[in-house]
């Protein structure tokens, strides 16, 4: 499927997009699918997923979310997951959802910030 | 969707498309109860993982059912969970953290209960589940 679910922006090597709204499962999958091809295909070094816009963050969604960075990672760049909303926050801890491998910023602007430090990093996190 | 002159409200559940209607539900339910943002996001979710149970462990088909309470000075909202199922033989077991029946990490069941006031689950194995949540106010 090639509709666009959400806009993606590129921003110098790295790639931004912005999730809106109340999600329903299918549409979290074509988003998986939308951000990998959208890496591959314009090369980007960096995905930055802003989830500011998004009210709701069940276990579906976060578990998702962990595999799109992990995915991002196989294909040679770094993701960050950027404005989760502070009551989202609290409600996934409790919910017990694993996010440890997950990088995340509180804005746009310091997720810009750790994947650049994160590119610049040698792959075996060896400094 | 139908509103009650109890106030009681309530949606099928049977596909995906549902799971929105349920935390569209209950958004407004407890928004209108004056639950605090925190506290409606932990409910909103709790009923997103009890939907998303009825699809994918509890023969796919049930529904929710929301009302509110009132106790002493402090309103609840309930929201009441069943499925015709199959049931859950051993739910000392299905409460634990990690385990699931199915192919992903069992948070459901207990992630739900650690994001409400009150949880009850009743089930008997070969005629269905019921869940049913409450989150009061401050």
């Amino acid at each position: 499927m090639s509709m666009e679910l959400a806009p993606i922006v590129r921003l110098g090597s790295n790639l931004l997009i912005s999730l809106q709204g109340d999600l329903d499962d299918a549409t979290v999958l074509r988003l998986e699918d939308q951000i990998t091809r959208e890496l591959v295909r314009t090369q980007a070094r960096g995905m930055l997923i802003d989830v500011c816009g998004l009210a709701v963050v069940d276990s579906f969604i976060a578990r998702v979310l962990a595999r799109i960075t992990s995915m991002v990672k196989l294909l040679g760049a770094e993701a960050v997951v950027v404005g989760i909303q502070p009551a989202v926050a609290i409600t996934l801890v409790e919910l017990g959802v694993n996010m440890k491998h997950v990088h995340t910023a509180l804005n746009p602007g310091r997720g810009m910030a750790l994947l650049t430090r994160l590119q610049e990093s040698p792959p075996d996190g060896s400094r | 969707m139908a509103l009650g002159d109890d106030g009681a409200s309530g949606c099928a559940i049977g596909g995906e498309a549902d799971l929105l209607r349920v935390r569209q539900l209950l958004r407004e339910r407890s928004r209108q109860l004056g639950l605090g943002l925190v506290d409606q996001t932990k409910v909103i979710t709790a009923g997103s993982e009890l939907a998303r149970n009825i699809l994918k462990y509890g023969g796919g088909k049930g529904r929710m059912d929301v009302e509110t309470l009132s106790k002493e000075r402090r309103q609840g909202l309930r929201a009441v969970f069943a499925d015709q199922g199959p049931g859950i033989a051993d739910i000392a077991q299905a409460m634990e953290d990690g385990y699931s029946s199915g192919g992903s990490p069992g948070l459901g069941l207990p992630g739900a209960r650690r994001l409400v006031d009150d949880f009850l689950i009743d089930s008997i194995v070969g005629k269905g589940t019921t869940v049913t949540i409450v989150k009061w106010t401050r």
